[in-house]
């Protein structure tokens, strides 16, 4: 990788530890990635944020360098582990409190935006089309790349946090226009947001860097995030292109049979204690949608809502949040369905959702069963 | 030998797996055992090994748990993949742990239990013991 003098000069450690630490980050980034240079980008976003993911040696880390670090552009931050306003309503435990507070802490401290939010692609305004970002989080970078005509690498916890301190991050091929190798035709008729989710969480597995795919109609923004969300949980890709010209690429389907093999991978159990909605989290947009669809109606159990605390802020002065608490659901904003401490397997067998990224984290994170349903089943079987 | 990503000189056995990795939930930060059930790996642990696996997958909160297992001295003495990806790539940059990437025929020649000596400054840089 060619360097320049000045940052030649910090990665030899001449401008403190913080910054050699994030250049040997960003340099090592740089090499597996085959980026012959740095660039300057606009924004970054930062993962490793919820104290259940990034534990004591993650707080400690973010606590020594906030000492000094600062970011160098504008800064947002995935969801954590609760809610602050209602913390003491979901017997967690003194010590998860205090190292979640530091961390916020340490987050502040460095100058990033307090989001906690793992769609800063729907509560932020969209820079120019073809602006440099530094996306980590997984279904915010593909949805940067795909939807929002933006450009990030599938950064990770550590190169978007170097990019933030540095403003700089490798030039590599997901910043370049390259054409996928593989195109996915979709096959399956009449799809909502749960098939979408299973298509993402297929194309992560079979696709490489950024896939094709066709046959596709319509999306809604349901659709659209949990498409990106299924397949940031599953694989390395982080950019779909929708060409109906596709070929060039080498194909394959996906047809029932393979949504079918996905759905038997996620869908552990019949039957849920609870339901979870949002992961990634829901926008304004499907909090509206679901008020109007829960009108006159009522959960029979548990249903938990995870939403970016200005979207309830929004929802509430809307009259929305009022209606959803009436049909018995629990919104809570800051945090997310995925890698959440407030679902414990002593305390639930089973979680309904329409999230496959959220099935994933709740099986091999949480240890809890899952089953999977369209938020439109979830509606039909689920309330009354 | 594909490239160096982080230098590095170690000798131990070699845990292989068929299967990418996603760190972030499937990998116990304090003893590093392999909890998916679907994993060619489940219940076996990754640490004090040379693990060698296509790449990894997943979420890239996966660094952060890299540097757990490391602070929890569970981790891997060095990783060897096919591909790299930037979870593990930054993971083991700031854990210190030595990663190389290597061809398809030397992914095949590496057998698990083997016991090697990988030296990232070497001009041959993985050297079986047995």
């Amino acid at each position: 990788m060619e360097l320049t003098r000045e940052e030649e000069s910090a990665l030899k450690g001449e401008q403190g530890e913080t910054m050699q630490t994030a250049y040997r980050i960003l340099v090592a980034t740089g090499e597996a990635t085959d980026a012959e240079k740095l660039v300057p980008i606009e924004w970054a976003h930062l993962s490793g944020v919820n104290y259940n993911t990034i534990g004591d040696a993650g707080e400690e880390f973010l606590s020594s360098i906030s000492k000094d670090a600062r970011v160098r552009v504008k800064t947002s931050l995935n969801p954590m582990g609760f809610d602050i306003d209602n913390v003491s309503n979901y017997n967690l435990d003194d010590n998860f409190i205090s190292k979640q507070l530091s961390i916020k802490q340490s987050y502040e401290t460095m100058g990033v935006i307090p989001s906690f939010s793992c769609i800063p692609y729907e509560i932020f305004d969209i820079p120019k089309e073809g602006t440099q970002v530094s996306f980590a989080e997984s279904n915010a970078a593909i949805h940067a790349n795909s939807f929002d005509n933006l450009k990030t690498n599938k950064e990770s916890a550590f190169s978007a946090l170097a990019s933030a301190l540095t403003g700089k991050s490798p030039y590599s091929s997901l910043r370049k226009e390259t054409s996928p190798k593989l195109t996915i035709r979709m096959k399956i008729d009449n799809p909502n947001e749960l098939t979408y989710g299973m298509l993402g969480f297929f194309a992560g597995k079979v696709g490489d860097e950024s896939v094709n795919i066709s046959g596709i109609g319509q999306m809604d923004r349901r659709s659209c995030k949990s498409l990106c969300g299924g397949m940031g949980t599953s694989g390395t890709c982080a950019k779909f292109n929708f060409d109906e010209d596709d070929s060039e690429s080498e194909k394959v389907d996906f047809d029932e049979s393979e949504m079918n093999k996905v759905y038997d991978e996620l869908n552990t159990c019949e039957k849920g204690d609870l339901i979870t909605l949002g992961s990634p989290q829901l926008g304004l947009e499907e909090i509206s949608d679901l008020a109007i669809r829960l009108k006159g109606r009522s959960f029979k159990k548990r249903c938990m809502i995870f939403c970016p605390r200005t979207v309830k802020e929004q929802a509430t002065k809307l009259g929305h949040t009022n209606k959803l608490e009436q049909a018995g659901c629990e919104i809570l904003s800051d945090c997310c369905t995925c890698l959440t401490p407030l679902i414990k397997k002593e305390e639930v067998d089973g979680v309904t959702t329409n999230s496959i990224k959220g099935a994933y984290y709740l099986k091999n994170s949480n240890g809890v069963d899952v089953n999977l349903k369209s938020l439109s089943e979830i509606i039909e079987d689920e309330t009354k | 030998m594909k490239k160096i990503l982080v230098k590095g000189k170690v000798k131990g056995t070699i845990l292989k797996s068929q299967n990418p990795i996603n760190f972030l939930g499937t990998v116990d930060k304090k003893t590093g055992i392999i909890n998916d059930e679907h994993h060619d790996l489940f219940k076996k642990s990754v640490k004090d090994t040379i693990l060698v696996f296509p790449n990894g997958v997943g979420s890239s909160v996966g660094a952060y748990t890299i540097y757990s297992i490391k602070s929890n001295n569970s981790a891997p003495i060095a990783m060897i993949c096919k591909k790299v990806d930037l979870t593990v790539a930054t993971g083991c940059a700031l854990a210190n742990i030595p990663l190389v990437t290597i061809t398809e025929e030397e992914f095949s020649s590496l057998e698990n239990g083997k016991k090697i000596l990988l030296d990232t400054e070497s001009s041959n840089p993985i050297t079986f013991l047995e």
